[in-house]
């Protein structure tokens, strides 16, 4: 008690400006992200001013791009078309992929009819068949989609797969033992103890249905982002170029971050105390 | 104190008496493949007793133990249960695991409390019953820990308590405290004699440590390896109203630890 009282003491009046940032970083994860993020910032800012390419903008100059097509209204307009067959195809993807797995991990006949599928597509360049999407499906939403869910299913199969597979056999003894049904032991045990891997697939799988939808806005026709991106390259328009570029990442970046926020918050309650 | 002469070969299980058995173990036989894990098991198993199932590692004592509790088919014979053939795991018998088997997402109480939610009751039924196990062995206010914030002793009090709780017949203990340390073993043992006198129910134990198979038992079933056998049956008759300390330093407790060590030595390496 006299020890921590002496500390309190010794830090109160020392509270300067200096000293609380100290004690903020000390306690804060999130001071560290602001520093990482500085850091990358700056080097973009000096990389620019250099510049290391006639067609690479500073990052002052990419921000105000971005702030003006915001202003504009082009960049909502474009999220609205881009997010359309990504938030679909993501969504579909997570459904399908993650009930194909599932059934994939409890049943060994089901594994060998669609194991070998995913494996291929999974080892597929993607790229590669976008363009025989277009041809079949044309240029609208529908192909989009499918480019989006072309990248990101396997992904997430086969992720939901193995995770049923490494579940705990000791766990669906317990519930054996305590005469758990079949269907209490998938959902009450399963797919629970499967979720950490669960999610790690679908993370994966949304950061390939982000890249699904930038290969199917750049190679079947230029909408939404993708265009935005085609069109200032085309004029030179370097910083908005970027900053389309950049709006993108952040989205993706954003989502996976969301992903987890809810993986540990709603799914694994246990994870939010070290 | 009675000890039978110790690994004799032409030791009969069926010249052990056993009065009420509420496990019986017919003929039970399991290979894998082509090994041979157990030959020919009889048992009887006395309700309210405790009967430990000690033998090398290879014996089969805990496929016996899962055979018994359902989780694992015999390849031959069969497992009778309050006089009735059983095949797979019943509300009659509850299981203690080696590594625990507690849900790592769930709260002490919700995993107290699994069992009877696996049977469906109500939310605040299964919490009272599970809170009341929970004070039994002696983890009162840890109801809304997860497991990973419990040492390996009061994990495996969780899981005792969750077996507790859904008031079976028979509890089957697989090496409940092999992942607890040397000093909450101790503490563990006089704990579950507690248990055992208060609970009275039928407790099938499986270790491997000889001196904790002394200890607590009531019968000893001797298992010899490849393939398994019951080699020898062993009443330890302990006076259990003694101190734990002068229990463990009594010339008869360690005569029979000695025995059983003399029968079982030309199975170590």
């Amino acid at each position: 008690m006299s020890v921590m009282s002496q500390d309190v003491k010794v830090v109160a009046p020392a509270a300067t400006t200096r000293e609380a940032l100290r004690l903020f970083a000390e306690r804060r994860r999130s001071f560290w992200v602001v520093l990482s993020l500085a850091v990358l910032f700056t080097t973009w800012e000096i990389a620019g001013r250099i510049p290391i390419s006639f067609a690479f903008p500073t990052f002052l100059d990419t921000l105000a791009a971005f702030f003006e097509m915001v202003g504009d209204g082009t960049m909502i307009r474009a999220f609205f078309l881009t997010l359309q067959p990504l938030v679909l195809g993501v969504a579909v993807s997570a459904l399908l992929g993650i009930t194909l797995g599932i059934v994939m991990g409890l049943s060994d006949r089901v594994e060998w009819l669609l194991a070998p599928v995913f494996i291929v597509l999974q080892a597929a360049p993607m790229a590669a068949l976008v363009p025989l999407v277009t041809f079949v499906y044309g240029i609208g939403l529908v192909a989009k989609t499918l480019a989006v869910i072309m990248l990101a299913l396997p992904v997430i199969v086969l992720n939901s797969y193995k995770a049923v597979r490494h579940v705990n056999p000791s766990l669906v003894d317990m519930c054996r033992s305590f005469q758990g049904t079949r269907r209490q032991q998938i959902f009450k045990i399963i797919i629970p103890d499967a979720s950490p891997v669960l999610f790690a697939g679908l993370r994966l799988g949304v950061a390939a249905g982000f890249i699904g939808v930038m290969l199917a806005e750049l190679l079947i026709t230029p909408t939404g982002i993708g265009d935005l991106i085609t069109y200032h390259r085309s004029v030179a328009n370097y910083a908005h170029m970027y900053a389309a570029v950049a709006a993108i990442i952040a989205a993706s970046t954003v989502t996976l971050a969301l992903l987890q926020w809810f993986e540990t918050n709603v799914m694994r309650p246990e994870k939010r105390r070290s | 104190m009675t000890v039978n002469a110790l690994a004799k070969e032409d030791f009969d299980p069926a010249s052990v008496v056993t009065h009420d058995p509420v496990v019986r173990v017919e003929a039970i036989s399991k290979h894998y493949g082509s090994v041979e894990a157990l030959r020919s098991i009889d048992l009887q198993f006395e309700r309210g007793k405790l009967t430990t199932l000690l033998g090398p590692s290879g014996c089969g004592k805990t496929t016996l133990l899962k055979i018994i509790a359902g989780l694992v088919p015999a390849t031959s014979g069969q497992i009778v249960v309050n006089g009735r053939a059983v095949t797979g795991p019943g509300p009659e018998r509850a299981f203690v695991f080696q590594d625990f088997a507690l849900m790592p997402w769930a709260t002490v109480l919700r995993n107290v409390g699994f069992g009877l939610e696996l049977k469906g009751m109500a939310a605040a039924e299964r919490n009272r019953i599970a809170r009341r196990y929970i004070e039994e062995v002696g983890l009162q206010g840890f109801e809304d820990k997860y497991p990973h914030e419990l040492s390996g002793g009061m994990r495996q009090r969780v899981g005792i308590a969750r077996a507790f709780a859904v008031n079976a017949d028979v509890l089957l203990l697989d090496e409940p405290f092999s992942a607890v340390d040397e000093q909450n073993r101790r503490k563990f043992q006089e704990d579950l004699l507690r248990l055992v006198e208060m609970e009275r129910k039928t407790f099938i134990f499986v270790t491997h440590s000889i001196e904790e198979a002394v200890y607590v038992s009531d019968r000893i079933v001797l298992l010899s390896p490849r393939p398994g056998r019951v080699s020898n049956i062993i009443d330890p008759r302990i006076d259990r109203t003694a101190n734990p300390d002068d229990i463990r330093r009594d010339p008869g407790y360690l005569d029979v630890v000695e025995e059983i060590w003399q029968g079982l030595r030309h199975y170590a390496e």
